[in-house]
Formats: C-alpha cells, sequence, structure tokens
C-alpha cells in the first residue's frame, strides 16, 4: 500500500542460488543463545555467536526518534535515514554511494517516534571494510549541500503525495486528534514547510544530540566472536558522545470520544478507529495483546475479520493493534472500503469492540490466542539473523531481559480468563474517537 | 500465436512482490543482502522429483530454525483466462479459502493460526501460489489439507458473493484509489494490443461483477489439477519425510485435467508509438514512465535476456545508475529517475523508464532527458567497466537471499512455474558473469524502439478558468 509506488517501480532485486552458501543455525534451532558483552570501551551489546554462516547482523537503536525532531524542523530524523549514507569522512556522496555497493552490505535506517534505528549485514570476511562505512555514517557523515537538497527534493514529491492519499490524510488527521499537543502529533514526515527549512546544520545538531552511547543499544548475530564483537563496538561507537541531549517527552492520554470526517472525492473511504491502550511495561500488557489478537490481531481469523470481511465482504483489510509507545499507549483498529458502505462498516467494528468490552474473550479464543502468539514468535522472529539483532535490540530498548525470548511463553501462559476480561473491560470499554476520509454519500 | 521455446527462466521476486494479488495485506521485511565471490560455495542440496500423478516436488533444506514455509504452486494465472472472466484467476485464488467436502470454510486457517503460523496467497498472469509459514510437527497436516483443495473444493453463493465484494475492496485499495495505478493499468492495456498481459491481474472492475461460481469451478477444474502444480517444500525438513508425506497426500490427488501446453494470443509485430495520458484531481505531482516490449527469460533469445538484467541495473537501478547521475544529480531536472526489467514472465515482458520531474522542470523535460539517455547509449554504447560493475553488484545482492527460506521457496516456486529448470536456477550467476558489453549494447539496439514502446504522462488536472 505504498503511495508512491505508482511513482517509482522499485528495483526489484534478483537472487541468484548457486552461489548460496550452506546456512545452518546450528542444533541451537529451539534456543537462542545469547550472551550479555561489554566492550574493552564500556559499551554493551547483546550478542548471538554463531559460525555456521558466514555473515554478520549489527542492529542497533538510539532513544529518541521524530520526537526530537526541532519544533519548525520536522521531518529532520527522517531525512537523516537518507542522508547519512550521502557521504562521510573525505568521501563524497557519489564515491561513498560507489564504496558501499562495491562492498556489498546492506544496510538501513530508519525513525519513529522514540527511536531512530538501523542495521547492517555484511559477509565476515567483507566486515572490516563494512563496520568501517557504517562508522563513517554514524560519526562523520558530510551532509554535503547538493545531495541534502536531493534528498529533501524526494521528500518534498512524496509529502504532496501525501496531501491527496486516503491514508496519509486519515493518518494525520488521527495524530491529531489522539495526540493533540503533544510532540506524537506532529508528522514523523515533516510537512512541506518544515522539509523546506531544513538544512545541513539541523541535521548535523540532530546526530549530535541523538546519536550517543548512554541511548544506545546494539544486538549482533552471526560469525563474530566476542573479542572482535568488543572491537566492533568500539570503532563504531566508540567514538560518539557519552551522553545525548535528549528533550524531554510527557506522557499522554490519548483523546477519544471524537468523531471527524475529512471530506475527499475517491472510491473507498479509509476508517481508522482509536481507544487509550497500554504501554509495553504495563503488567497486562500480554493479556492486553491476547485480547487484541482475538478482536482484530490475526490476519484470518478474528472476530473483526469475520465480521466485517468474511461475512458481509465489506473490506479487503480489517484490523486492530496495540499501539505502545514510549509515552502513550493505544488500541487502534481500521478498515477501509466503498463510501456508501463506510457508515456500516464503522458500525460493525464499533459493536465488535462494544461486545469484546462486555464480555471479553471467551475460553475457546483464549486459548486459541494463546498458541498462537506463542508459536508466531519464533516462526515470524527467530528465522533470519537479521530479524534475530532486531529482537535482540527490541528486547533492550523495553527492558524485557536477557531470558526473556525463553520466558515469554510463561507470561503468555499465565493469563487468566478472568484476567482477559478485566483488560477487555478496561482497553475496549471506552468512547472510541472515529476518523473517515473519503466521499459523503448523497 | 507463436511456439515459444521454454527455456530458462530467472524468477526474480518481480512477479510475486510486484505485479501479485494477495488476499491479505503482507509486510516485507527488509532483506537481500551481499556476498564475496562465491561461486566456490557450497548451497543447501536442492533436490526435486516428480510424483506418479505428475506433480513435481522440490526441497529445499535449511535447518536452521524450526521453521518449514510449505507452498504449492499452479501454473495458471490472470492471463490463462477465457475472454470476459478477467479476475477469475484472482478470485478463484480468494475462494479456495472457503472450504471442501471434508474441510468447513476457514478451517484450513484456522489449523495454522492454532500454531502461530502464517498463511497467505497470491495470483501473478502467470501462477497462483498458495503458502503456510509453520513448525515442522504440522507439515503433514498441511500438506493434506492443501492436497485436500486440490480437488475437493465446495463453492456456495452465501460464502462467494461476499468474497467478490472483498475482491472489489482490494481492487479499489489498490487501484481505483491510486491515479498511478489507474494509469499503469492504461499504459499496459495499450503495450499489449493482443496478447492477455494487458488486462489487469485483479480484473477489470465491470467483468469482476458477474463473476460466478461456475467461472471459478471452471477455472479450478481446468487448472488445478497435480499434474499442472510445483510443490515446493522449504526448511527444516528432510528429504525422505516430504518425499514419504507427498506421497501420502498429494500423490493421492488424481490428475483431474491436462492443461496442456499454455498458449496464449501473442503479440503483432509492434508498429506505433502510443501515449497515454491521465489527468486525475489527486495528483499533485506529475510523473513519467515509459514501457517497451522486450522479450522475457522464457522468450529471449541465448542471453538477452542477461544482458537486459544488467542494462536495467547499470542504466537505472540506483543513486550510482546512468539515468540518476544526469537527471537527478548533474541536470537537476528530476527529483527521480530509473529504469527496470521484469524478465521473469512466461511470454514477453517489459523493460521500463521512470522519473518526476523537479518544481522548475515539466514531464516533457524529462522525457528528452531520458531519451537523450537512450540515444546516447545506443550511440555510444555501455563500457566494460560499467558492466564489470553492474555484474558484481547483481551477484553480491544475489547471495543473501539464502537468509530466508521463504525467498528461496519463491524463487525456485516462480521459476519453476515459467518453465525453468533447477540448472537454469542454479547457473543464473554463471550467465550473468557471461554477459558482455556489447551483449548489453545488441539488446538495447534491438529493443529500446519508440514503436516498442507506450509513454505515460500522468498529471494534475488543470484548474478551471
Amino acid at each position: 500500500m505504498n503511495a508512491r509506488a505508482n511513482l517509482q517501480p522499485v528495483k526489484w532485486v534478483l537472487f541468484a542460488l548457486a552461489t548460496m552458501v550452506l546456512v545452518q543455525w546450528n542444533s541451537s534451532a529451539h534456543a537462542v543463545d545469547i550472551k550479555q558483552i561489554t566492550s574493552p570501551g564500556g559499551i554493551k551489546a547483546l550478542l548471538v555467536e554463531d559460525y555456521t554462516v558466514p555473515l554478520i547482523a549489527v542492529s542497533y537503536s538510539f532513544k529518541g526518534g521524530s520526537t526530537q525532531d526541532m519544533p519548525g524542523r520536522e521531518g529532520t530524523a527522517k531525512l537523516l535515514t537518507n542522508t547519512l549514507d550521502e557521504g562521510a569522512g573525505s568521501i563524497e556522496s557519489q564515491a561513498f554511494q560507489i564504496r558501499l555497493q562495491d562492498n556489498g552490505m546492506t544496510y538501513k535506517f530508519s525513525a519513529g517516534f522514540d527511536e531512530f534505528t538501523g542495521g547492517i549485514k555484511t559477509l565476515r570476511d567483507d566486515r572490516e571494510d563494512g563496520f568501517e562505512l557504517l562508522r563513517l555514517m554514524l560519526n562523520e557523515p558530510r551532509f554535503d549541500v547538493d545531495p541534502v537538497e536531493r534528498m529533501k527534493a524526494s521528500r518534498l514529491r512524496g509529502l504532496q503525495g501525501q496531501e491527496t492519499n486516503p491514508q496519509s490524510l486519515s493518518s494525520k488527521a488521527y495524530r491529531e486528534m489522539i495526540f493533540a499537543g503533544h510532540p506524537y502529533s506532529r508528522p514523523t514526515e515533516g510537512t512541506i514547510e518544515s522539509m523546506q527549512a531544513i538544512g545541513p546544520s539541523d541535521l548535523r545538531n540532530f546526530v549530535e544530540r541523538i546519536f550517543a552511547r548512554d541511548n544506545l543499544v546494539v544486538g549482533i548475530v552471526g560469525a563474530i566472536s566476542e573479542k572482535e564483537s568488543g572491537e566492533m563496538l568500539d570503532k563504531v561507537f566508540g567514538g560518539l558522545p557519552e551522553k545525548s541531549k535528549l528533550k524531554k517527552v510527557p506522557e499522554i492520554t490519548i483523546k477519544t470520544g471524537e468523531d471527524k470526517h475529512v471530506e475527499f472525492a475517491t472510491p473507498q473511504t479509509n476508517i481508522r478507529i482509536a481507544l487509550p491502550g497500554i504501554k509495553r511495561d504495563d503488567d497486562e500488557f500480554f493479556a492486553g495483546y491476547l485480547v487484541n489478537y482475538v478482536l482484530g490481531g490475526g490476519s484470518f481469523s478474528s472476530r473483526l475479520y469475520d465480521e466485517v470481511r468474511e461475512k458481509r465482504g465489506l473490506a479487503y483489510g480489517v484490523y486492530s493493534y496495540l499501539g505502545t509507545y514510549d509515552h502513550a499507549g493505544l488500541v487502534g483498529a481500521g478498515s477501509a472500503t466503498r463510501a456508501d458502505r463506510a457508515k456500516q462498516t464503522v458500525d460493525v467494528i464499533l459493536a465488535q469492540i462494544a461486545r469484546m468490552a462486555k464480555d471479553g474473550p471467551t475460553a475457546e479464543e483464549l486459548e486459541k490466542a494463546k498458541k498462537y502468539i506463542k508459536g508466531s514468535y519464533a516462526i515470524t522472529n527467530l528465522d533470519t539473523s537479521g530479524k534475530i539483532a532486531s529482537v535482540l535490540v527490541a528486547i533492550q530498548d523495553a527492558d524485557l531481559g536477557i531470558d526473556y525470548i525463553d520466558r515469554r511463553a510463561e507470561y503468555i501462559e499465565s493469563v487468566t480468563l478472568e484476567d482477559a476480561k478485566r483488560i477487555s473491560a478496561k482497553l475496549f470499554g471506552g468512547k472510541p474517537s472515529v476518523i473517515t476520509v473519503g466521499q459523503t454519500v448523497k | 500465436m507463436t511456439l515459444r521455446r521454454s527455456r530458462t527462466a530467472l524468477f526474480s521476486l518481480a512477479l510475486v512482490a510486484g505485479f501479485s494479488v494477495a488476499p491479505h495485506y503482507q509486510s516485507d521485511h527488509w532483506s537481500t543482502a551481499t556476498a564475496q565471490a562465491a561461486e566456490e560455495k557450497i548451497g543447501p542440496k536442492v533436490t526435486s522429483f516428480f510424483l506418479a500423478n505428475g506433480m513435481q516436488v522440490v526441497v529445499i533444506p535449511d535447518h536452521r530454525a524450526p521453521v518449514v514455509t510449505h507452498m504449492v504452486w499452479y501454473r495458471a494465472g490472470s492471463a490463462d483466462e477465457p475472454p470476459g472472466k478477467s479476475g477469475i484467476a484472482h478470485y478463484l485464488e480468494h475462494l479456495m479459502f472457503k472450504g471442501t467436502k471434508t474441510t468447513a470454510n476457514g478451517e484450513f486457517s484456522s489449523r495454522v493460526a492454532a500454531i502461530g503460523g502464517q498463511e497467505n496467497a497470491f495470483t501473478s498472469t502467470d501462477y497462483t501460489g498458495y503458502f503456510q509459514r509453520i513448525t515442522p510437527d504440522v507439515l503433514a497436516e498441511m500438506m493434506a489439507l492443501e492436497a485436500d483443495r486440490m480437488e475437493n473444493l465446495v463453492l456456495t453463493d452465501e460464502l462467494i458473493i461476499p468474497e467478490r465484494d472483498v475482491v472489489q475492496e482490494e481492487r479499489n485499495a489498490r487501484t481505483e484509489n491510486n491515479p498511478g495505478s489507474l494509469l499503469r493499468e492504461a499504459m499496459v492495456a495499450a503495450l499489449y494490443q493482443n496478447h492477455p498481459y494487458g488486462i489487469p491481474i485483479i480484473g477489470w472492475q465491470h467483468e469482476v461483477n458477474s463473476l460466478n461460481k461456475d467461472d471459478a469451478i471452471a477455472f479450478y477444474d481446468k487448472f488445478y489439477t497435480p499434474n499442472n502444480a510445483i510443490l515446493v517444500v522449504a526448511g527444516d525438513v528432510e528429504l525422505d519425510v516430504v518425499k514419504d508425506l507427498a506421497e501420502k497426500t498429494y500423490g493421492k490427488v488424481a490428475r483431474r485435467a491436462e492443461p496442456g501446453k499454455r498458449m496464449r494470443p501473442s503479440e503483432p509485430p509492434p508498429r506505433a508509438a502510443r501515449r497515454v495520458e491521465m489527468e486525475d484531481a489527486r495528483v499533485r505531482t506529475p510523473s513519467f514512465q515509459r514501457l517497451y516490449l522486450v522479450p522475457s527469460y522464457n522468450t529471449a533469445e541465448d542471453g538477452e535476456a542477461e544482458a537486459f538484467e544488467i542494462l536495467g541495473e547499470l542504466l537505472g537501478g540506483g543513486s550510482t545508475s546512468r539515468l540518476y547521475k544526469s537527471l537527478v544529480i548533474d541536470q537537476k531536472i528530476a527529483t527521480s529517475g530509473g529504469s527496470w526489467y521484469q524478465g521473469g514472465s512466461l511470454d514477453d515482458t517489459i523493460f521500463g523508464f521512470y522519473g518526476a520531474p523537479g518544481q522548475d522542470t515539466t514531464l516533457a523535460d524529462v522525457e528528452a532527458a531520458i531519451d537523450k539517455e537512450i540515444a546516447k547509449l545506443l550511440a555510444s554504447g555501455v563500457t566494460e567497466k560499467e558492466v564489470e560493475r553492474t555484474k558484481n553488484r547483481l551477484i553480491k545482492q544475489a547471495v543473501f537471499s539464502q537468509d530466508s527460506q521463504s525467498t528461496l521457496a519463491r524463487i525456485y516456486g516462480g521459476s519453476l512455474s515459467l518453465g525453468a529448470t533447477i540448472e537454469d536456477i542454479e547457473s543464473w550467476p554463471k550467465r550473468i558473469r557471461a554477459v558482455t558489453p556489447e551483449a548489453v549494447n545488441a539488446v538495447a539496439r534491438k529493443y529500446l524502439k519508440k514503436k516498442r514502446s507506450v509513454t505515460g504522462y500522468l498529471s494534475p488536472e488543470k484548474k478551471q478558468g
């Protein structure tokens, strides 16, 4: 559902297979052996050491995402994701791009509300060069005017496109309503005005405030020893300042009970619904996660799927989710349907939310949810080195503990039907906010 | 009709990811990567064999995690639909979840969910695929259920009429709500003057409206048969186990039909350059596209598809490509610009260009700049150095595909559905290595002719008064 897909066909990557390296995850298939390590320079990380694949994945996260954009410079963190690789140290944009390509490593940067994250994958034999390129991008980005302007132009184009994209319009209305007055209400991508205003100094300023050692977590997976990991950590992250300069972000309870319609001429109406939720550190997180699965978290099996799609054919997609941010928790739900069935679709979703608030899940539904949530973790998250590295970062970001993967099933099992009913009443009992973007049917 | 030699079809993920239509939203994890000179490395031993009923089986071992990807591919896609029934391949894909003689509507999905598995399905112009990502202990059950719905599908109007609305909403989300998709649909329809690739996979809205149970069953009975299907099992399984289970499940399904060789109406020699222009109030910034009709891996002369692969990358595959450097960096005419080749299709396919003007330039400026780059390419050709760098890059990108068993399963299933052999897939790097600058120049000069193309302009609606 990429609004820009029409503008820029994705260049599909080709895969060849004769070149395959035999990949074996040892016998550790059922238990990921995680080590807490500390580099000589004092940088901590979680490591899963394994030599069966000659590949190393490193993921990292800095606390502080778009909430740390300066007022009037919204979109800075996002623009950073496009400009860190546009030249670093003494190497200018094009030369740097060529070096990245010739090395062959993959890398990514991303920015959310609360974190700036990234990751690389490199073959063990290419690691020294790969780590050096990562060090350069994080420590010595150039932000030359020309490439920065180029990336801004591309982002501005995307922002203009968002003005007539129903999903973007609904996301904007949603954010501005439920997070009113809070940094979360600001667009992570920025606005046309704020993006135009951002210059190299804003990017530099963001990096100086956010890329530091005290708000950093790192996950490492693959063909790399503890000692080599320590050396990598000191090389890549050791030159960063010790302390970040994070702006304090207040807590917010999302606003509910309001409805908003944005009139926009397009065949399919976008629907979003919000309720206050819980945060990740809530004791009842798993109870909430389970009841959300029953309502609309399962892709082929949920109450919303049955009622909205299966029985009535109202929509292709319908969902609900727990939004767990550092400073807010929410329950979101949504769908999209043709204009003349929008009201019916909203009513069906609201009725299911109300039913869930009143009765909670059945014992059978809760058992099914537990089985799904337990089983899906390994199937979804632990089958590639890159995904495991991301899990290592997430575990640290949320402070879940090094034994989280082993204990997760117990947490899920310990949720009782009473717990589930109590949290259902709490999560779904309020008056939801409803946002629609589309045409009014006369 | 033209007889086409069935040969190498490297499967680029393009077909699955780009032009397929799935019954549910899918999220893509970041993937792909790099490698060193990896020719000398040993790959997983991929095994293939046939069941007595003609069904091909491919086993790709990957024991890193206790996960198995189980896929069934049918050699039937939207280009195999009868006239007037556009969208039936995709609609049937949705209906395959509605139950069988012995399995209730939704029961298969509920078995997948019961162990935390993932599932989905997809339809392209040339194939339709179904998959589950599961733990090894339930593989037998998945195989039994998938084999069951190969022959025992039961459809009732009560179940399938709401699903037709679901499909229309899928079309709304993908196409009707998106002017860029509408233009693309019109361009592809103009490019293919006779071949059914000109019809959208999801179907024309007015034809989808009248699809019914009989249409779905007719397509099902014609193409859903073991001798027209490929089973791919990747992950934490042993060959012997898969063999045994396949015999006990799919092996019991009788040959239901003989679909034979796929012969679609073929294209006449293209004679006229075509232009498609669309204005839409929802467009904020204009965009340019050009599509050329070119051979696919399956229809190309020896080495032509590989040469196109290099050309697409070298000319427009990223921030160091010729087009990006010229249009975006040096001349500052465009905010984006590039080219692509979609080699994985049964019949002739598309080589495309795209670009978006900046604040002070127009679509005509972008088109002229792209035409100038094409003219330069045709006149002066590519350099040895450019070709080498591009080869290295493509091959390096390819190596990390092994990091994902689902990616592997898709590559094998897709390629085999398009007529490739396992040897074809495995020799791809070698064939890419063999591409010469002369070969790249030759395909450019032979096929990048205006008369083979459709040019598309997408613009904001002109203001009244």
